[in-house]
């Protein structure tokens, strides 16, 4: 699973780069489409980063004394 | 009225900073690192509060203002991506290590870890030296958002020095504890009166249909990236965010984590709080040409600033500059803590100038020594007539290029410290031979191939860290075993 969510991670870093809507003005829920990508991008990492915490996470460091 | 209601809401922030004053244990780890006791809610506000500055208010809107809707993903949504990534990979160990060994700044961290004091020296002053333009920006902030909003009455001098005085006087007296507590509040503060701002501004302009369609006629270019951005620059942008892995503000909002599982919440909420920030700064900056059609270079700074006090009324239009002036000030009182304790820690304690004085005398030291830096920053800031965006690219550059040593540091134990020291070295080198080429251009890219100079530093910085690394004798295996022996396999 792990291996899974940080091929997850170098898939997300592709799809950062947009280039299909560079030139596409259209507006998507009022706004212009490649600000509404990025804005859904960036919940599509915090699902991301709440898989990590929940499958890849260095259950060694919980072991540090509170 | 809109004065009354900015200098109560400085006020507020005072109070804030001498209560939290009372929770205060009486030792330095606590004045510091607030004993390392913050839970998940305070290290999410107070993470995300310091790392959203002016940039990200007043440099992200006139950004937009310049180039469209593209700044959100040129930084916004790359940030809401990179740094979580930096704090999941590198923060939670940096944190146990921190924990673990008692270390307070990043020059302690990495003087231990390639046991050389001249490395821990070298940070420190690369570090404190690239941390001023970053001060810069905020002292900006504050004056720009003061005189907009007095409509000239205030000069920006005397607003950049009533934000660094406020913000001196809280985190002297507060400590780390206090700076975490101010933080938490200013961050809900900005985060709330922002969205209300947009919904009040946006409102006033006929709605936000409405307004992208005047945008969509008179500059259609700002709702693409167009030829407005190179997709190489899109591509190197990527990098700065890495700069959050070595402030040294960030390093020490670390160090205050109670426990590895604090963070996991800021990891998830990190990219949403990104989102809530940028998008309005990024709208508003573009919608601005409905209402200011000709704002010229620097001057779309104020874009944001100039939109409240047209469209908000009075009391409303003070709230909302309160919550620029929550962003800039919850930033910059992180970076004065942060510089003051390196000062107390990595020179006067470690080079064992407390045993001539007391501890009276070592905090006095600590504080002339911050408001010295201030000062420089607050000079620059007199003669900066700079995108606050373009100033932070370039501090943010720097941070960023140190990161590889910081990958280094916590992953590869073949590095060396003659690896390390090179790799800060070329840094150095690059930072100055880059900033010399290019500070006067607007927007600069190596050779105008649309490549950022963060990329070509952090690639550097790299190679030459591994290079050295394997060409120099390897580090004492009582330095491996101090940062790796108790690492188990995840």
């Amino acid at each position: 699973m792990r291996w899974v969510l940080y091929l997850a991670m170098v898939v997300l870093y592709v799809l950062h780069n947009d280039l299909w809507y560079w030139d596409d003005a259209q507006l998507v829920l009022g706004l212009p489409v490649g600000l509404t990508y990025h804005i859904f991008f960036c919940v599509v990492v915090a699902g991301l980063m709440g898989l990590l915490v929940r499958y890849a996470w260095p259950r060694d460091l919980d072991g540090e004394a509170e | 009225m809109t004065l009354f209601i900015i200098f109560s809401y400085l006020i507020l922030v005072l109070v804030i900073g001498a209560w939290s004053h009372r929770l205060f244990r009486g030792t330095g780890e606590d004045y510091f690192v607030a004993s390392r006791s913050i839970g998940p809610f305070l290290l999410l506000m107070s993470l995300f509060g310091t790392n959203m500055t002016a940039f990200s208010i007043l440099g992200a809107s006139g950004e937009a203002y310049n180039r469209g809707i593209g700044v959100f993903g040129l930084m916004g949504s790359a940030s809401a991506f990179v740094i979580p990534c930096v704090f999941f990979v590198v923060g939670t160990r940096v944190w146990a290590l921190g924990k673990r060994h008692g270390f307070l700044t990043q020059a302690q961290f990495f003087r231990q870890r390639w046991d050389s004091d001249g490395l821990g020296l070298l940070l420190f002053v690369v570090l404190v030296a690239l941390v001023v333009p970053y001060l810069l920006i905020g002292i900006m902030g504050g004056g720009i958002t003061l005189n907009q909003m007095t409509d000239g009455w205030m000069p920006e001098w005397v607003g950049g020095l009533v934000i660094g005085g406020v913000v001196l006087l809280y985190v002297c007296y507060g400590g780390l504890r206090g700076t975490a507590w101010a933080n938490a509040f200013q961050t809900l503060v900005f985060m709330t009166l922002g969205a209300v701002a947009f919904y009040v501004i946006v409102g006033k302009m006929g709605g936000l249909a409405g307004a992208m369609d005047r945008v969509a006629q008179i500059h259609p270019e700002l709702l693409v990236r167009g030829e407005g951005i190179h997709p190489i620059n899109w591509l190197t942008y990527t990098c700065i965010p890495l700069s959050a892995g070595m402030f040294p503000h960030i390093f020490m909002h670390w160090m205050t984590a109670k426990s590895a599982r604090s963070f996991r919440w800021p990891l998830i909420l990190y990219p949403i709080c990104v989102a809530v920030v940028w998008v309005p700064s990024v709208v508003l900056g573009v919608l601005g040409h409905v209402s200011f059609s000709d704002l010229q270079g620097p001057a779309a700074n104020s874009v944001m600033v100039r939109l409240i006090d047209l469209h908000a009324p009075g009391i409303l239009a003070g709230l909302l500059a309160a919550g620029v002036l929550a962003a800039v000030m919850s930033s910059l009182d992180s970076q004065v803590l942060a510089i003051g304790t390196m000062f107390t820690q990595d020179i006067v304690r470690h080079y064992g100038f407390h045993d001539q004085m007391s501890e009276k005398q070592q905090v006095f030291y600590g504080r002339v020594f911050v408001i010295g830096i201030l000062v420089i920053a607050y000079v620059l800031s007199l003669v900066s007539n700079r995108s606050i965006f373009g100033l932070a690219v370039w501090s943010f550059s720097g941070f960023a290029a140190l990161f590889p040593v910081m990958v280094a540091a916590v992953f590869w134990k073949r590095s060396t410290k003659a690896g390390a020291t090179a790799a800060v070295v070329s840094v150095a080198v690059f930072w100055i031979y880059f900033f010399v080429q290019g500070w006067q251009t607007p927007g600069y890219t190596v050779g105008g191939t649309g490549v950022l100079p963060a990329a070509v530093m952090v690639v550097v910085s790299s190679l030459v860290l591994v290079v050295v690394s394997f060409v120099t004798r390897p580090p004492k295996q009582d330095v491996i075993d101090m940062f790796f022996s108790d690492r188990h396999k995840t």
